[in-house]
């Protein structure tokens, strides 16, 4: 019985997601539609991480470097694009876009790119260290990010228009929001896909007993990293969205702050739950403009909501309403 | 012996002034069951592990299948055909009993990394899991958690997964471990006919079944090999009844 709760629980999320910025495009604000837009790309980060995070059991505290990645993908070729400047003419020409098709090719490739040197190396660690050196790793692409002027620096870079999408007006909010929260589905139906394949199994196999693992001859470092890049790009796609749902992207999308947040979106929701993310993120953008609204402290009471689901509730929100998982 | 399909030469371990493992030389022949047997903290797990390459030697030769494997981690060991039990079981406590087994199956399928179609519906892996699953006679506990089932299934369960590998030799560490005296003797009799299958090296404290199995024991006594025979040589050495089975032995 708990599957079929937990397959209501999650009908619930999505239908919720999609039925708010409806109700808000009847009642013309727009801010809710923005809002939910929000959710849907802080979810997609979620679910990404979720995959080394949760099914991975490999704590990650350097997502925002994929996250900011993807983002500074969609600011620099769209600067490049609206200043007629090519990125590089030689040894070949290289121009900006504002097409976000490309844009997201872009930042899917730099992201499995840079997972792929960061996680071969910080795989080789576990545990807490595999926490810091993940965290040092962001860190040294978010000071990076502020030292190099051509892309504003500590400033940030700014997209004037927002990147476009055949068929689309992404600049009307409702239109943009639907493409985010397609993005969103497609994301989890792979994840969901992914979690359930031999590569899944032998993931999640990977989390429980390493030893196990090598025994049956399948090394967890090959399946670890794998994932993890798979994890990165997701995460980074999330990133290209989250700059043209702003407009803007700087280096606070890299930094660890942002990890933070992206980490408690699946922690509050439900590490290891397909729709945890999902409802993590809601959650906390419901808590910011609640709380955030009549007090500057509200991270304060989100603290304590986030330690009683760790000490008490692991299954995070999806885990308290829908029970508990049943195995893989 | 140059049919044996393990061989260890002069293997030798040492933990800082321990010497876990003094120059052992043994080998592994097809259709034997050879136990090792030796007082606690005779160095047996840890030479199970230097075969297994979760440890890696200081000197000395292992050969296995004509190769040596020296080099190899352990993952490419029982890639080629090593399959090892744990003394205390070593499972994956969310899966199923089954999906336990589906792993190692994947593993001997050599194609892991798929990532579209779903796994807990092939019947590739499924048809061959059940079948080592009947086998330990585990069958009806397939679907349960391997974190719900007894002491002695989990015991079973990883004689499945290790039959599911499809070895070219058995390293089993203490099967019998905390079975009791029924499931010991069945054990005892599964062992019997798997020895046809691939040769086993088993590491057990219940000498009713190591006298029962054995083709030949070898003794371990603080990282030294002091016998290796049948189970009359090894029944009448006065080494052996001196330093481990006690003088009324």
């Amino acid at each position: 019985m708990t599957m079929n709760r937990e397959t209501l629980i999650n009908s619930i999320l999505a239908i919720t997601l999609i039925a708010v910025p409806l109700i808000a495009l009847g009642m013309d604000e727009p801010f809710i539609i923005t809002l939910a837009t929000k959710v849907a790309i802080f979810a997609m980060a979620g679910v990404g991480l979720n995959l080394v995070l949760g099914y991975g059991g490999l704590v990650s505290f350097g997502h925002a470097a994929f996250f900011g990645i993807g983002g500074y993908a969609a600011g620099i070729l769209a600067s490049h694009a609206l200043n007629y400047e090519p990125i590089m003419s030689w040894p070949f020409e290289l121009e900006g876009t504002t097409q976000m098709i490309i844009i997201w090719i872009v930042a899917l490739i730099a992201s499995a790119l840079i997972a792929l040197a960061i996680g071969a190396i910080t795989l080789r660690t576990s545990g807490v260290y595999f926490i810091m050196i993940t965290l040092a790793f962001a860190q040294m692409i978010y000071y990076f990010a502020i030292s190099w002027p051509a892309y504003g620096g500590e400033d940030g870079l700014s997209i004037y228009v927002r990147n476009g999408f055949p068929g689309l007006n992404t600049l009307d909010p409702i239109s943009f929001f639907a493409l985010c929260a397609v993005m969103l589905g497609i994301a989890m139906a792979f994840s969901a896909v992914l979690i359930r394949s031999r590569f899944g199994l032998a993931l999640q196999g990977a989390r429980q007993n390493t030893q196990r693992m090598t025994a049956v001859g399948i090394a967890p470092f090959r399946i670890r990293l794998v994932a993890f890049v798979i994890s990165a790009m997701i995460t980074a796609l999330a990133g290209a969205l989250y700059a043209d749902l702003n407009r803007f992207v700087s280096p606070s999308m890299l930094s660890w702050h942002m990890s933070g947040e992206i980490m408690v979106f699946v922690i509050l929701g439900g590490v290891g739950r397909l729709f945890g993310p999902l409802a993590g993120a809601g959650l906390y953008i419901i808590l910011e403009h609640l709380l955030g609204g009549v007090w500057e402290f509200w991270q304060l009471p989100l603290g304590v909501l986030l330690l009683i689901v760790v000490l008490f509730a692991r299954g995070g929100l999806v885990g308290v309403l829908a029970g508990e998982r049943k195995h893989a | 012996m140059p049919n044996a399909i393990l061989t260890l030469s002069n293997v030798t371990k040492q933990f800082g002034s321990l010497l876990a493992s003094d120059a052992v030389t043994l080998d592994l022949r097809p259709g034997e069951i050879h136990a090792l047997i030796g007082p606690n903290g005779a160095g047996k797990s840890t030479l199970i592990k230097q075969i297994a390459g979760e440890i890696k030697s200081d000197s000395g030769d292992i050969h296995f299948n004509g190769q040596n494997i020296n080099e190899l981690d352990a993952v490419a060991r029982s890639r080629m055909g090593l399959a090892r039990t744990f003394q205390v079981s070593s499972l994956m406590p969310e899966f199923s009993v089954l999906q336990n087994v589906m792993l190692a199956r994947q593993s001997v399928s050599g194609k892991v990394f798929r990532f579209f179609r779903p796994v807990l519906s092939d019947a590739s892996l499924i048809e061959p899991a059940m079948a080592q699953l009947e086998r330990v006679g585990l069958a009806d506990r397939a679907q349960m958690r391997a974190a719900d089932i007894s002491h002695g299934e989990r015991r079973q369960l990883e004689m499945a997964v290790a039959l599911a590998l499809e070895p070219k030799a058995f390293l089993l560490d203490e099967p019998m471990a905390g079975m009791g005296p029924e499931g010991s003797k069945r054990l005892t009799g599964f062992l019997d006919g798997l020895r046809g299958q691939a040769p086993i090296l088993l590491v057990e404290h219940d000498m009713d079944a190591v006298f029962a199995l054995a083709d030949r024991i070898s003794v371990l006594v603080y990282g030294r090999i002091i016998a290796t025979g049948t189970v009359d040589d090894i029944r009448a050495n006065d080494d052996v009844k001196r330093a481990y089975l006690g003088e009324d032995a």
